[in-house]
């Protein structure tokens, strides 16, 4: 009978999940706002951004109605066609402040690590889904041989931060996949361990400064910590009630750097206080339990273990720029989920987003 | 098969583990959600006040804003110094692209010449990257109109209108109101240590100078503040809150500015000086020192080479002669000495001294000659007063000797600076035994106190001190300090100059200030008076002394001929006066440097076309007073 229900819905036909869209569309009209604000009140970014979020949309409307076997199918040729994009990135590519990380295909410039962050969680589930769950030891060595080769080919870009959020969405697939507590200890452990080998031979300058830096933000007050200074007074400054939409001193004069950006988060805590953030947090909250619970609903285990990766990664996301702008982890240059002004990130997101509609809606269309 | 059988054996197996897994997942994403919660709590609640502060502190500047500096009138409320709005181009370096290549198209657009580029360059190396710098002082018109067409395509740079001290009456009056220039170093030095550096935040000049060092204080004002929200660029935005600036205070001098250019005009091409002082209060209603130059030269900034030609002119334009010229007095302090004879009872009005033509100290050869080579004669102290005779007091400084004309003179102001109120001052030299000790380490002769008596030897004296003692004899003892300021203006309300008296010279019969004073009435009304010539007819009284200096010594039997020999080797002329008679009302002090002839000759005339001028001035005064008085009568 609540089946019946919900097969009269229009949106349900056309693979969407209602309280998720609904919490995509808040969150959409959030980032407009706040762009709007930390552009400096311009029209003309504000637009681009809509215009950004609408073809967002289109992609994960799109997406969404592509059967969930044929999804299945591709994963692998599509992480091949990636391998090979990145491979010719790293030989022919164009370089921009320091990293390799674009390839002009004559008509435009595209960024294959991009396409990896979600050809890289579909192929994992793939491959584990091939055999069931829990996978088996050679099976999760040889998924964890598939994940590196992309994510060390990113990170020689060198673009370390999107190489360990495609790292992390392979991992939280086999950690979804049950691979066993003794095992994750195991790899914690050696983690633990390679960060001086990081730290070492693998870091680039920049990277080692960016570290320091987070360490101690005063040690470079003009320079390096200059952003992570400038971005906690914003924040700290707009206490509970905050200065008031497009009234943030810090952001408006413009002593916050990349502020419609990667800090784009500091600017709506200076405006919109705790309260704001609060709110902020139950949104992304709720937009992540769904992902988990539609998950949890989904009948076949490759859908399990992709909505789980692709929901875990963008908490990830959410985790990783809030830790980066409130001054908890190092400036790593990701962007905020949903809100940042920006275009490829975006539309990539909202391919993950279109996935989990097909998941969630699949399933309730097999029973009917 | 295996593959078929594996996954519907572990199809609940398979949920229980992902279930559990996803459970663990979301306790791991609300414990983060937490942490990350209780960091914001962190920064917005409990250590609010520290981040608003210093988001406060990132958005508000304090900018200073000038006071207005205050005008300078002269007595008869003419403005004798004042603020003139001008426009400059200025540029901000940090905000221009392309600093060489704006440069160069501005020299091009408006003409710039290679030394105002020059002055650029250093201003340039001077101010921050993020500060104004000057490229062109003071635009033309034509300039301002023509950037301003074209200011669109020149980011960072913009005109800018400023208030410049001008000083209408030009050189004229350059030693008494002195000039403003631009801050240096040594000026933030001792702003700092008077510790009144902050009052100077905006402003731009300081007065160097005269009047306008002396009284900076009082012309200067307070500074304001303008509290202003600015961007990270330091652009402002709007302003927040404002405490206007306090202007200073305006001065009246002394000065009639009309005399002093009739001054400066008499004086014209000659060195030296004239001084015009109110006996009374020691108000100062002209000081002129010539050759002068033009004070708007250092307030608009002076060029290397204008500064230069003053330094390096033989002339030294710079000295102000009234204050710092150290001219032999000559026969200018032969009433004073007068007075110190009678007083220590050396002479009498009635004692007589034989004058050949020379004097002779008892046993040495030596001859002292007399202006007058075949001598005056039988004289007692009015002829040697009226006709300005040396061997009469040759005669005198000898009997008084070195050590009591010194402590006499002293109270007259020589050898002491005189108060004025201008930092350029020098005391002169009164010298006595102790001195010329100290000075040169020898003792003193009985030769050199001779030379005394008729003002030469070591003793120099600052025009400014033959006022003050001029003063002094007319007021019978009363030692007014010279002034400049007659009053201070402050939101109109007139605060009169204090006057200043010193310590008056006291005698113990007074009689002999009015020997003295008859001797230098008779100066000019007797026949044979050294002035009479110069002042015969003038419509008022006036009583005054000549004096010729040697500004070198001539040799025994030599022959002084001005024509021979080299200019600045000729004698000084010197008159010093007072009139009227009656009552005075102002002395005089004239002093003209190697000139041709002597007081009598060359001083003398000048002070006579002074005294006309000032006299004509005052009944004209009067006669248009009358004037209306008529006119106003039925």
């Amino acid at each position: 009978m609540l089946l019946d229900h919900q097969r009269s819905s229009w949106l349900q036909r056309l693979h969407m999940d209602v309280p998720l869209l609904i919490a995509l569309l808040i969150t959409a009209a959030v980032s407009l706002i706040t762009v709007y604000s930390a552009s400096g009140e311009s029209l003309a970014m504000t637009e681009r951004q809509a215009v950004r979020v609408g073809a967002a949309f289109f992609a994960m409307f799109i997406i969404a109605q592509i059967p969930l076997d044929t999804v299945q199918r591709w994963s692998l040729p599509l992480f091949a066609c990636g391998i090979v994009l990145l491979l010719a990135v790293l030989l022919v590519g164009e370089s921009s402040k320091g990293a390799q990380r674009w390839l002009n295909i004559g008509v435009a410039t595209i960024q294959p690590s991009e396409l990896m962050k979600l050809a890289v969680p579909m192929t994992i589930a793939w491959f584990i889904a091939e055999q069931g769950i829990p996978p088996t030891l050679r099976r999760l060595a040889a998924a964890f041989i598939l994940l590196m080769i992309p994510v060390l080919m990113i990170a020689k870009q060198p673009d370390l931060g999107t190489s360990l959020l495609i790292a992390c969405s392979g991992i939280f697939v086999l950690f979804l996949a049950g691979m066993s507590w003794k095992l994750i200890g195991f790899f914690v452990v050696a983690v633990g361990s390679f960060a001086p080998v990081l730290w070492i031979f693998l870091m680039h300058d920049y990277q080692r400064q960016r570290v320091l830096t987070f360490l101690n933000p005063e040690r470079d007050p003009l320079g390096a910590g200059y952003q992570i200074i400038q971005s906690k007074i914003a924040i700290g400054s707009g206490g509970v009630e905050g200065k008031g939409w497009l009234q943030g001193t810090q952001s408006q004069l413009e002593f916050l750097p990349e502020r419609h950006t990667d800090f784009i988060f500091s600017v709506f805590s200076e405006e919109f206080g705790l309260i704001g953030v609060i709110a902020l947090f139950l949104l992304y909250g709720f937009i992540i339990f769904r992902g988990m619970l539609i998950a949890m609903r989904a009948q076949r285990v490759y859908q399990k273990l992709l909505a789980g990766s692709l929901t875990l990664t963008f908490f990830v996301y959410v985790m990783v720029n809030v830790g980066m702008v409130s001054g908890l982890l190092p400036v790593v240059g990701v962007p905020l989920p949903l809100i940042s002004y920006g275009g490829t990130s975006m539309v990539t997101l909202f391919a993950g987003f279109g996935l989990l509609m097909a998941i969630a809606t699949n399933r309730r269309l097999i029973h009917a | 098969m295996k593959r078929r059988r594996t996954t519907i054996r572990d199809h609940h197996a398979e949920n229980a583990l992902f279930g559990r897994r996803v459970i663990f997942a979301l306790f791991v994403v609300v414990t983060v959600f937490a942490v990350l919660l209780t960091n914001m709590y962190q920064l917005q609640v409990k250590q609010f006040e520290t981040f608003q502060t210093r988001s406060n502190d990132n958005r508000i500047k304090l900018v200073p804003l000038a006071p207005n500096r205050g005008l300078i009138y002269d007595r008869n409320g003419k403005i004798l110094a004042e603020n003139r709005p001008v426009m400059s181009l200025e540029l901000i370096p940090e905000r221009v692209r392309d600093l060489e290549k704006t440069v160069q198209r501005l020299t091009r657009l408006l003409n710039i010449t290679s030394q105002q580029l020059e002055q650029f360059e250093r201003n340039r190396r001077r101010e921050r990257r993020f500060e104004q710098v000057i490229l062109l002082d003071q635009l033309s018109e034509q300039q301002a109109a023509t950037f301003a067409a074209r200011q669109h395509e020149f980011p960072g740079v913009s005109i800018e209108a400023r208030l410049v001290r001008h000083y209408p009456y030009g050189d004229s009056l350059t030693h008494a109101l002195g000039y403003v220039a631009k801050i240096n170093q040594r000026d933030v030095q001792r702003l700092k240590e008077q510790g009144v550096n902050a009052n100077y935040a905006a402003t731009r000049t300081i007065g160097k100078l005269g009047v306008e060092a002396y009284y900076e204080e009082q012309l200067h004002g307070t500074v304001g503040y303008q509290q202003v929200e600015v961007d990270i660029h330091g652009r402002m935005l709007r302003t927040l809150e404002i405490e206007p600036p306090i202007p200073g205070q305006d001065l009246v001098l002394e000065i009639d500015i009309e005399l002093q250019q009739q001054a400066q005009q008499i004086l014209g091409e000659q060195r030296g000086t004239i001084i015009v002082m109110d006996p009374e209060d020691g108000g100062v209603l002209a000081m002129v020192s010539q050759p002068s130059y033009d004070p708007n030269w250092f307030a608009q900034g002076i060029s290397v080479e204008q500064y230069r030609s003053l330094l390096d002119s033989r002339h030294s334009p710079l000295l102000n002669r009234a204050t710092q010229g150290g001219y032999p007095p000559a026969s200018t302090i032969k009433p004073q000495l007068a007075v110190v004879g009678l007083e220590e009872g050396i002479i009498t009005r009635q004692s007589k001294v034989w004058d050949p033509g020379w004097f002779q100290i008892q046993g040495v050869n030596h001859k002292y000659r007399d202006w007058l080579s075949w001598g005056h004669g039988w004289v007692n102290v009015d002829t040697a007063i009226i006709e300005s005779c040396d061997t009469f007091y040759y005669d005198l400084a000898l009997k008084l000797g070195i050590d009591t004309i010194s402590e006499h003179m002293y109270q007259y102001g020589f050898g002491e600076m005189t108060g004025i109120d201008i930092g350029e001052e020098s005391a002169a030299v009164m010298p006595s035994r102790g001195w010329k000790r100290a000075r040169f380490n020898q003792p003193w002769y009985a030769g050199e106190t001779v030379s005394i008596g008729i003002g030469q030897s070591y003793w120099t004296v600052t025009p400014m001190q033959l006022a003050v003692a001029t003063a002094v004899m007319v007021n019978h003892g009363e030692r007014p300090v010279p002034r400049l300021l007659g009053a201070i203006r402050d939101a109109g309300i007139e605060l009169p100059a204090v006057v200043e008296q010193r310590e008056p010279v006291q005698l113990n019969n007074p009689e002999h200030w009015n020997v003295a004073l008859d001797g230098m009435e008779k100066v000019v009304s007797s026949i044979k008076g050294t002035a009479h010539k110069a002042f015969r007819g003038a419509e008022y009284s006036s009583a005054g002394k000549t004096g010729t200096a040697q500004v070198r010594s001539i040799g025994q039997g030599e022959e002084y001929n001005a024509e021979e020999i080299a200019e600045r080797y000729r004698d000084n002329a010197m008159y010093v006066g007072y009139a009227p008679v009656e009552d005075p009302e102002i002395v005089i002090v004239i002093t003209a440097e190697n000139v041709i002839g002597g007081g009598g000759s060359v001083a003398a005339p000048m002070a006579r076309r002074l005294l006309d001028f000032y006299f004509a001035g005052k009944s004209n005064a009067s006669k248009s007073n009358s004037e209306t008085v008529t006119a106003n009568a039925p």
